[in-house]
């Protein structure tokens, strides 16, 4: 078994989804049930095999690439089918295949409009493909293309099925992503040229060190990576893509998109540009480190000003991301495990508090905030669960948010070695001042929501509470979210060593 | 694994902090054989005390609704079982053997010989027989690494926590008991003994965490706890408003907190257990610098949480919740989680705050702003509730400023004291609300209620003179204590706002004892009650437009028309109809009195436990202060010298102070009863009077000056910017980049290369052969020469760089 898995079990993992994609395009539209069953069960058996290969991992050298499978794969370019799992990517990797398992549960009975689960199950599950792809690559052309097939499915997902202005929002999405691609692939190239003609990370991560490059090209190559990657986050002031987005986006789309694909760039730094480049990370990491700071409080400002339930949820990811990125630019373990554990967290919060919107939105057809009110009273459960998120998402401790948030405050008293020590604590004071604001848009969303009474506007509507769909979409993130807040070793066991590999060369 | 994390001599905890398995769940056992056997066994598990009350969270919420008393079975059941066991604990902690226990002992030797010297109380009990102090209880488990840092989640289980336990199980049986009765009928009863019970576990917890980090973790959970049970009647947008508030405002102070918590983890060694880093501040440890900062930092979490001034505001506007649950919450126990903090971190803020130099410092001064500042507020309250939160936020103010002259034993044996009489004091507002002012909080429609409900009456009597400090009574034995240090500890300032505190007191309980229990009963002239009052037959709750005709519209007083929703409910089930319950005031049923009882018991003798005398049959003299002291105190007060004998010097004057106040308030309210026109007459008055009303307009300040700014303006004017400038950057960049096309399009490419194009169409025959061939090529090749292409242009970036 193992040595099966270790050959085949990553390659499996990746492609199973998109050759799901494929049967369920195949599969005849006459009866709806079959299509969705196809697509199930192709998601069921990533997760299956997903599971049964990190049974396989071995937690005591986390930090060491396993399951490694490195294949020649377009020589004239010295660029291979090079794929293996660490610690950082096994919990996005689980993330990413749970998500969208739960998502097509969640769509099992209502599907967006213009109906047609057969291309959106196909879409999720190349998106699936993608996220995959992205998180076990170790060539950096397998990684682009892999982080570029993840475009495609969601513009789909927004054009076609998304909101009123979802043309414009869609377009927006792509051009703005490729956009900051195009300059990270220019950065991939100038690593192959300048370091050794290759595009290996390990590789590149040994070359980099010998091969003199100077400081500003390596600041300058870092540069371009950054803005590939700042826009995926997004980062302030990259970030006007993802209110629109997610304004627009069905609700599964609003959920993959907060829940993983945003990682995709934070991954991307901690994976690619800080370890490969850690020299200029460090020229970078003050600037990184202020953008974040400021993304906290800007984020937490839009969302005050919102009117809409969702853009105000979307708005709270610029601010969240913000102390993945502020944990990020410390360079210390303390940090980038507060980031990784971040994303898992914001990717279960945030990616329920748009399950919750979505399923508000269903039943209202709306989601102003001033139209909406009384939810406790009207759906309790639903109510209740949204408080639930509501304070994880503010986090509280107890739950998986605060694990993102305080150690990556703590980090910031004490960066890498060679940062300026006063900026950092400056930004942690901003960033500690951003929990109140975050309590605040939080609560205050919820009070406007959730507390008071029904609007008179729904007298004699009736709204059903939380459906069992729902229910089975949405355990596994409420008792994830629990379960990580109370036992974070379950994230750190499995992050630390592999970040502690990162951090060495900055002193710790 | 089991992690001892006692203070380590060297100081690196974590170098002694071993973790074998590092798998995904490697869950440690709790202790070791050998072990456990040496130190008492609930000492050594007072974890259990807390996960019982988690576990009743958890069964109440999940099962609640099915139970025949609604899920108030399993909080009554785990509060009695936890309340055996803090009995039992107080008991194990009494009969403990000083020194060391167990293997505990081994390590605690280094130490020894760091303190030697110091281990008994200093030489103010000179010619007395030595003190030895017993070791605190450490149990402890390895929560999560980073890197070579091993971050623990413990237990410190010594006096002060064992006090703190019986202190708030005690109190947390006693509103448990009384809410079955006082909330029966609620529409959300379940969910109101599942968050009282949430409460229970978080503060059980956290007055016996070993680690910052651990406390950080009850502090937030008891605050959402709060933001439930202020909101508990959230139908109402006031209390929904006051909800809000309570949590915005304590997490203010958190900002501190988190911070304090952060320089400290730093400057012990990436450490959060507080042992640890009081070993090190007192021994030099830390920089005296790091330590203002910390301090400082931390005393803003207690400011938030204790509800000092200036950020007290949130506190009275919690009365808006249950009673029961105010008596619990917002006045007996989360809002001392900020004095906890400040005494179980006394080394730091020992050398933070200069303490040992006397003199003033930050601490001392807040506090006495609080003390007075508060009281004065509690004089123009016409909501018998709103007067008793303010006198809590004033008694807040003694605790901090006790804990800031170096009256560490005085302020928590305030902090105990106070919790019994306090509770009682709410509790019985609770009980006249219920049964005799027809569900109002309202003073005006009380009166005379001596004669209707005399158990009532009697313990809040007792809570009256507990409060205002008359001697015998708990509250004189712990406040005397904190004036007594103030004075001889060189604070003046601060001592003298104590006794102008002393005197405020007893002024404004006896305005209230005027207005509710003596004289003439003044419900009758509200009609309004009775009309009200049918209103909330119906089974929805109303809202806080029953209160607009309230002569105090100004206020929030949702609380009032909720709590006769449940209580008139209560009635019903009765069925109790000879009893009338609305035809006037009578005294409330034996689940509301009895818990009167209970702490009108404590509230008078627990202040005997500190008995500062000669021992006398069965007082021993300073008893509680044996049996708290642990190594910080011994550390810092002790050894500094300041522990001071009972002084009369002291108690006569403050004694005085109180019974002027009282017969000051009894001249004004009864004599006279009430108008000396001073208001009408002076402008002073009137001026003093608007800004009490106004409540020194610090709500203005706060929330609608800075809160509603930045709701307001400030955010909208960054949504401005996102929209019209960062977002208009991009809108115009793909704008003219999509005209540049367009451009492109029509003019050079339909213009000029077409035109070519066209031209040399005989070329395109044998090229197409180069083409073809690339066509034919793997797809590979493909991307070989698109990327081959991007490259060159790279590369050629790059060579110019």
């Amino acid at each position: 078994m193992l040595d099966f898995l270790n050959g085949w079990g990553l390659t499996l993992i990746i492609f199973l989804p998109a050759l799901t994609a494929l049967v369920v395009m195949v599969t005849p539209n006459k009866d709806e049930e079959n299509v969705k069953i196809v697509g199930l069960i192709g998601a069921v058996a990533t997760l299956i095999v997903s599971i049964v290969t990190i049974s396989y991992f071995n937690f005591d050298r986390a930090g060491e690439a396993q399951f490694v499978v490195n294949r020649s794969w377009i020589d004239t370019i010295n660029s291979n089918y090079h794929v293996s799992l660490n610690g950082l990517g096994l919990p996005m990797l689980v993330l990413s295949n749970v998500v969208i398992l739960l998502c097509i549960i969640y769509s099992w009975n209502h599907w967006p409009e213009p109906h047609n689960p057969k291309a959106v199950l196909a879409l999720m599950l190349i998106l699936e493909t993608g996220m995959n792809g992205v998180f076990v690559a170790q060539d950096l052309i397998l990684f682009f293309v892999f982080f570029e097939l993840t475009l495609l499915p969601m513009y789909f997902l927004i054009g076609v099925w998304g909101g009123p202005n979802r043309q414009y929002a869609s377009i927006k999405f792509f051009l703005y992503t490729m956009f900051g691609s195009a300059f990270m692939l220019l950065g991939f190239l100038a690593l192959y040229f300048k370091a050794g003609r290759t595009f290996d990370i390990d590789q590149l991560i040994a070359n980099v060190q010998t091969a003199g490059i100077s400081s500003g090209t390596q600041s300058l190559i870092f540069g371009g990576i950054f803005l590939g990657f700042a826009v995926k986050v997004p980062m302030f002031p990259f970030h006007t893509w993802l209110p629109d987005a997610h304004t627009e986006a069905p609700t599964v789309g609003s959920v993959i998109l907060a829940a993983v694909l945003l990682k995709l760039g934070t991954f991307g730094f901690i994976k690619i540009a800080i370890p490969i480049l850690p020299d200029a990370a460090k020229d970078w990491a003050p600037f990184i480190g202020v953008l974040a700071a400021i993304g906290i409080i800007y984020g937490a400002l839009g969302c005050l000003a919102q009117t809409d339930m969702k853009r105000l949820i979307a708005f709270s990811s610029v601010a969240h991301m913000g102390y993945v990125m502020l944990g990020i630019s410390t360079l210390t373990s303390y940090g980038i495990n507060a980031a990784l554990f971040g994303m898992v967290a914001h990717g279960l919060i945030t990616g329920m508090l748009f399950f919750i919107a979505g399923s508000v939105k269903e039943r209202f057809h709306t989601l102003e905030i001033t139209r909406l009110g009384g939810l406790l009273e009207t759906m309790p459960r639903l109510g209740w669960v949204f408080g639930f998120a509501t304070m994880a998402s503010l986090g509280l401790p107890g739950l998986a948010g605060f694990w993102g948030e305080f150690p990556a405050i703590l980090s910031a008293y004490n960066p890498a070695e060679g940062l300026n020590v006063a900026l950092f604590r400056g930004l942690m004071i901003v960033a500690a001042v951003g929990t109140v604001f975050a309590a605040g848009y939080l609560l205050w969303l919820f009070q406007r929501t959730a507390f008071g009474t029904q609007k008179e506007e729904w007298d004699g509507h009736h709204f059903h509470d939380v459906l069992p769909s729902e229910w089975i979409a949405w355990a596994p993130f409420l008792v994830s979210i629990v379960v990580f807040g109370v036992w974070p070793r379950l994230m750190y066991s499995v992050s630390d060593p592999a970040v502690q590999v990162i951090t060495k060369v900055f002193g710790g | 694994m089991p992690v001892f994390s006692t203070f380590s001599a060297g100081g690196n905890l974590a170098s002694e902090l071993g973790l074998s398995a590092s798998g995904l769940l490697a869950a440690g056992g709790e202790s070791v054989a050998g072990h456990s056997s040496s130190a008492p066994w609930i000492l050594a598990h007072a974890w259990v005390l807390p996960a019982l009350m988690v576990a009743s969270f958890v069964a109440t919420l999940f099962l609640g609704k099915r139970m025949k008393f609604l899920g108030a079975e399993f909080g009554i059941v785990s509060s009695v079982a936890t309340m055996v066991l803090a009995i039992g604990g107080v008991i194990q902690w009494v009969r403990l053997a000083p020194g060391s226990h167990g293997e505990e002992g081994a390590k605690e030797e280094a130490l020894r010989a760091v303190g030697a010297g110091m281990r008994s109380f200093a030489a103010h009990f000179a010619g007395e027989e030595p003190i030895k102090l017993r070791d605190p209880i450490e149990r402890s488990v390895s929560w999560f690494r980073n890197g070579s840092v091993d971050i623990g989640l413990g237990i410190h289980v010594d006096g002060f926590t064992v006090a703190m336990l019986f202190t708030v199980a005690f109190i947390s049986l006693c509103v448990h008991v009384f809410s079955v009765e006082y909330l029966r009928g609620d529409k959300r009863y379940t969910h109101y003994f599942a968050a009282l019970n949430l409460f229970s576990g978080a503060m059980l917890w956290m007055v016996q965490t070993s680690t910052t980090l651990g406390l950080l973790i009850g502090w937030e959970l008891m605050g959402l706890c709060s933001f439930l049970l202020i909101g508990h009647w959230w139908e109402d947008k006031s209390n929904a408003d006051a909800a809000l508030k309570a949590f915005l405002t304590t997490r203010v102070g958190d900002i501190g907190l988190l911070i304090g918590i952060i320089i400290l983890f730093f400057a012990a060694g990436n450490t959060f257990d507080m042992a640890t880093i009081n070993e090190k501040a007192l021994h030099g440890g830390i920089n005296k610098t790091t330590l203002v900062v910390a301090a400082v930092a931390l005393f803003f979490g207690v400011m938030g949480k204790s509800a000092q001034f200036p950020l007290h505001t949130w506190l009275p506007d919690a009365m808006a919740g249950p009673t029961p649950a105010s008596s619990l919450i917002h006045a007996a126990t989360m809002v001392v989680a900020g004095v906890y903090l400040f005494a179980r971190l006394y080394g730091v803020f020992w050398q933070g705050f200069s303490i040992n130099a006397g003199g003033m410092n930050f601490g001392s001064w807040i506090g006495a702003i609080t003390i007075v500042s508060a009281a004065g507020l509690a004089f123009v309250q016409t909501d018998i509730k709103k007067v008793l939160a303010y006198s809590t936020v004033s008694q807040l103010g003694y605790m901090i400023l006790g804990l800031s002259v170096g009256a560490w034993v005085g302020a928590i044996f305030h902090l105990v004291t106070h919790a019994f009489f306090k509770a009682l004091l709410f509790q019985a507002s609770g009980s006249i609300a219920h049964s005799g002012s027809h569900h109002s909080f309202e003073m005006e429609r009380m009166g005379g209620l001596r004669k209707y409900m005399p158990i009532t009456y009697k313990t809040f009597f007792v809570g009256y003179l507990a409060l205002a400090g008359l001697p015998i009574f708990s509250g004189f034995w712990s406040k005397d204590e904190i004036l007594n240090a103030a004075d001889k500890n060189g604070f003046t300032l601060a001592f003298l706002a104590g006794c102008v505190g002393a005197f405020m007191t007893g002024c404004y309980m006896t305005r209230v004892m005027a207005k509710t229990f003596w004289g003439e009963n003044r419900l009758h002239l509200f009609h309004d009650a009775h009309d009200a009052h049918d209103a909330h037959d119906a089974p929805t709750l109303i809202t806080s437009d029953t209160h607009a005709q309230d002569t105090h519209a100004h206020d929030a007083h949702g609380h009032d028309a909720h709590a006769a929703v449940a209580a008139h409910v209560s009635h019903g089930d009765h069925g109790d109809d000879s009893h009338n319950a609305h035809a006037g005031p009578h005294e409330s049923p034996a689940l509301i009195t009895g818990p009167l009882v209970a702490l009108a018991v404590m509230a008078t003798f627990v202040g005997f436990a500190n008995w500062p005398f000669k021992d006398f049959l069965f007082l021993k003299k300073f008893w509680f202060e044996k049996n708290i002291a642990n190594i910080t105190f011994e550390e810092t007060v002790a050894a500094a010298g300041k522990v001071h004998p009972f002084d009369w010097g002291v108690a006569i004057p403050s004694i005085i102070l109180a019974v002027g106040g009282i017969a000051v308030g009894y001249y004004y309210n009864v004599v006279r009863q009430g108008d000396f026109g001073l208001i009408r007459r002076f402008r002073v008055f009137a001026l003093g009077h608007r800004v009490l009303k106004n409540k020194y307009y610090l709500d203005a300040l706060w929330t609608d000056l800075i809160i509603g700014s930045i709701k307001g303006p400030i955010a909208k004017m960054a949504y401005w910017f996102n929209q019209n400038v960062l977002d208009a950057v991009i809108n115009n960049a793909g704008r003219s980049a999509a005209a540049t096309g367009r451009g492109v399009y029509r003019y050079i490419d339909q213009g000029l290369v077409d035109g070519i194009v066209n031209g040399a169409g005989i070329g395109a025959s044998t090229g197409g052969g180069v083409l073809r061939k690339l066509q034919n090529g793997k797809v590979q090749a493909y991307a070989a020469t698109f990327l081959a292409a991007t490259g060159l242009i790279a590369f050629g970036l790059v060579l110019f760089l």
